[in-house]
């Protein structure tokens, strides 16, 4: 396709916008980025507990999740995967989206200091403590036909499944689900492209803390993840601790990490100013 | 390009100008063949089974079943139910994309500033024509993108990169079974999925002839 003069310098000024966010979008979380969370490094206040619970190895976890207040999962058994599905409580159409979460922070790996968006532009939750750092946003959790692959026959309770059940007692069905994120799944790829499973960081009593940024549905389920090469079908529990997290400071490390991410909170702020004025 | 094969039966040969959606059935045995007629034109592009619109692309289960973040010739297209939608039987750019997902308005604000709110997407696009088969935004989960180069760095840094597609590069895709497809022609100038240039498509369903 031939352009004209206009067309072209159109062009040029698009790539140069494109190139300052990419520069300052690379560049500005990556140094403002915390190492892991160390194991004894984050003791919650026992005022702070709301609910704590213990998922058995293939089962799930359902919850309403209140803005400001967070959910700890903790990998007691360190052979656990824990995948998540997220949706606005006021709005179930508004849920995570593993793809915008990756694609504006330009990066596909979580760790303390990311957030979580949603499809409508926002923050839902924000990774406000994170031992390991090594979780799973491309290839989501297991199904039937997974397990039968990996274990052979019998009877094994999926993530595909469980979220079915999950959405289901949340008053919603199959067609609200969406591509889930899974914590402990320390899945990379190689230099061509293909998955790799590197168990060696994924251990006994790592655990992840999520903010909710607005108020949420929470499904959670706690199976192998397809990847995990264990040939034995053996997920341990998990705890998972609902508490009151601190109020964000001003300088709130997820809400001030990058410009995307300032971003995404000033949609928050614009939406729920409009949410308290319905109030 | 290869050519269709005298004996087929074309079904619809079509062009999607610029910036816009379309849908059709395709039916089990059908091939679909999308050519990026102008170079560097990223194709958004979503399936969901004919007879049951809650069975759709699973992203995630795509790439799990071939064991890579990148979609090529030999890709099972997989449904939320573990099924092969369809089969991806010829592919001659070689770069696709399936974890970046869909521009929208409200993604926009966040990735590039609250100025680029205003500007069509394709959330936009496939919410419209989603809406014709009694689908909502519920319904829209994140897609495929042909022609689309998003390469996936070893430690985890992911961007949006200049398209490598040529003028007549072209995917097919056999469908496995009868399934809704709709495509948004991807509208972005924000980042160079297009070459910040949107340009027409061409969309062809065919059925193999019977030599």
């Amino acid at each position: 396709m031939i352009l004209t003069e206009q067309e072209k310098a159109e062009v040029e000024a698009n790539r140069q916008r494109y190139e300052q966010h990419k520069a300052l979008g690379q560049q500005q979380a990556p140094k403002a980025l915390p190492p892991p969370t160390p194991r004894d490094g984050a003791p919650i206040a026992a005022d702070a507990i709301i609910h704590r619970e213990t998922v058995p190895g293939g089962w799930y976890y359902v919850t309403k999740l209140g803005r400001g207040e967070a959910l700890r999962l903790v990998n007691t058994s360190g052979t656990s995967c824990v995948s998540i599905q997220a949706w606005n409580a006021f709005d179930p159409s508004e849920r995570l989206n593993h793809a915008d979460t990756i694609k504006v922070q330009w990066a596909a790996s979580l760790r303390k200091g990311r957030v979580i968006l949603s499809d409508m532009g926002r923050a839902l939750l924000s990774i406000i403590e994170d031992t390991s750092g090594a979780h799973d946003t491309m290839v989501g959790g297991s199904t039937a036909a997974t397990n039968a692959a990996r274990y052979g026959a019998g009877s094994f309770r999926n993530t595909r499944d469980n979220f079915v059940l999950a959405a289901g007692k949340l008053g919603l069905d199959r067609r609200d689900l969406h591509p889930s994120i899974g914590f402990f799944a320390p899945v990379a790829v190689d230099s061509q492209g293909r998955f790799e499973w590197h168990g060696e960081r994924r251990n006994k009593g790592d655990f992840v803390d999520l903010r909710a940024e607005l108020d949420l549905l929470v499904a959670v389920s706690n199976c192998p993840h397809p990847l995990d090469p264990s040939p034995s079908y053996a997920p341990g529990d998990i705890d998972i601790i609902r508490y009151q997290a601190p109020q964000p400071a001003a300088d709130d490390l997820c809400r001030t990490v990058s410009l995307e991410a300032k971003r995404a909170f000033e949609n928050n702020a614009f939406y729920l100013a409009g949410v308290a004025g319905r109030a | 390009m290869t050519a269709i094969p005298a004996s087929a039966r074309i079904v619809l040969d079509t062009e999607i100008p610029a910036r816009v959606p379309w849908s059709a059935i395709i039916r089990k045995g059908q091939t679909l063949r999308i050519v990026d007629s102008h170079g560097q034109q990223a194709v958004d592009t979503l399936f969901y089974a004919a007879d049951d619109h809650g069975e759709r692309y699973s992203g995630q289960d795509t790439l799990r079943a071939q064991g890579s973040a990148y979609v090529t010739t030999g890709t099972r297209i997989m449904s939320t139910e573990g099924r092969t939608m369809l089969r991806m039987v010829a592919d001659s750019c070689g770069l696709h994309d399936t974890s970046a997902g869909a521009c929208s308005c409200e993604s926009n604000t966040v990735r590039f500033g609250h100025q680029t709110k205003y500007l069509h997407a394709c959330r936009e696009n496939f919410v419209l024509e989603a809406a014709k088969h009694g689908l909502s935004k519920r319904d829209i989960v994140p897609n495929l993108n042909f022609f689309m180069n998003v390469p996936l760095d070893t430690s985890g840094n992911f961007t949006v990169v200049d398209g490598v597609s040529k003028p007549g590069d072209y995917v097919e895709m056999v469908a496995e079974m009868d399934v809704l497809c709709l495509i948004s022609n991807c509208p972005q100038v924000n980042n160079p999925c297009n070459g910040f240039f949107p340009t027409p498509i061409q969309v062809v369903i065919y059925e193999a002839g019977e030599d």
